[in-house]
């Protein structure tokens, strides 16, 4: 039953998102989740004030569907098939993060750090979330795409905007992960 | 609409995304310190397979589940809004460790911090909706 707790392998995690991502264009659709936010803000009713979101988000009800589906399995995945052998990653990252303040893993997806409860009394951490998802949110859409749009769906179809976008991608997260991070923590 | 084909898909893409820890800030984290192959050999591996199964489906003309000839839409052309767009989402996958899929993900799991990442992911969309016509791209 090894398979069910222990860190799935690259190579067969890889393949199965590539599979999933065949699976949508073979439904007619295509892969892509950052186009979720959009739909989410017309389902809202921001159409009624930006011209950009009133669109038929309806048609887009499809891919909500699918972003469900990862809900549930996120759910399932973290409740019934976790072990403490998880996230099982470099010492030499570990020992990184720990003269930055951030705990170990054990197990854990996320960092008690930045995602603990104990964020909520934190006007810093707040801030630190907030931006990174606004970063996320208006970096998508203006890029067109995520890891899932561009990086996967748009490579596999050797797509050149793809490939700036995914080159941004890493400029950015080194310029984080490298000098801005440290200057946070 | 059949509902449940797109809520299976969802369902393995949220089981593997979280069994692969692909949604774990750690392993993005170890990534952009590039001490760890984990994640790239994951997206190198959805690329090749992509990009097998799409060579596939264009050489054999192979038809989508309604009959239909699959067209894949072709990305825009340009430059600027790929090079800055993706500039902007890399810092914020950097600081916060999840792109889209993973916010999804994460809530579900019942990870209630990241429902401060996905307001700020619905704001940030929002901010690039009213810009959008002032933005180059």
């Amino acid at each position: 039953m090894n398979i069910i707790f222990q860190t799935w392998p690259w190579y067969v995690s890889g393949f199965l998102i590539g599979m999933i991502m065949l699976c949508l264009i073979y439904f007619g659709k295509a892969f892509g989740m950052s186009s979720n936010l959009r739909s989410l803000c017309s389902m809202a009713g921001a159409g009624k004030y930006v011209s950009f979101f009133n669109f038929d988000w309806k048609s887009q009800r499809w891919n909500l569907v699918v972003v469900l589906g990862a809900m549930l399995g996120g759910f399932i995945a973290v409740h019934f098939m976790s072990d403490p052998s998880n996230v099982d990653i470099n010492p030499k990252t570990i020992a990184q993060l720990a003269q930055l303040g951030i705990d170990a893993p054990n197990g854990k997806l996320m960092p008690d750090a930045l995602f603990g409860t104990q964020i909520w009394q934190s006007p810093k951490s707040i801030l630190i979330l907030l931006i990174g998802g606004i970063l996320i949110g208006f970096g998508t859409r203006y890029a067109g795409g995520c890891t899932s749009g561009h990086a996967i769906s748009g490579l596999s179809n050797l797509q050149l905007p793809s490939l700036k976008a995914v080159i941004g991608f890493f400029i950015g997260g080194l310029i984080m992960a490298h000098f801005l991070l440290p200057l946070i923590f | 609409m059949n509902v449940l084909k797109y809520l299976l898909v969802g369902f393995v893409f949220g089981i593997v995304l979280t069994k692969s820890e692909a949604v774990s800030w750690y392993r993005i984290y170890e990534m952009f310190q590039f001490q760890s192959f984990h994640m790239y050999g994951i997206i190198s591996v959805a690329i090749a397979t992509g990009v097998i199964g799409i060579q596939l489906i264009k050489r054999n003309n192979i038809k989508d589940i309604k009959g239909q000839p699959i067209e894949i839409q072709d990305k825009e052309k340009g430059s600027t809004r790929y090079w800055i767009g993706g500039i902007f989402f890399g810092l914020g996958w950097a600081l916060v460790g999840s792109c889209p899929g993973p916010i999804f993900i994460l809530l579900g799991a019942g990870f209630w911090s990241v429902l401060i990442i996905f307001f700020g992911a619905l704001l940030g969309t929002f901010i690039y909706g009213v810009f959008k016509d002032k933005l180059p791209h």
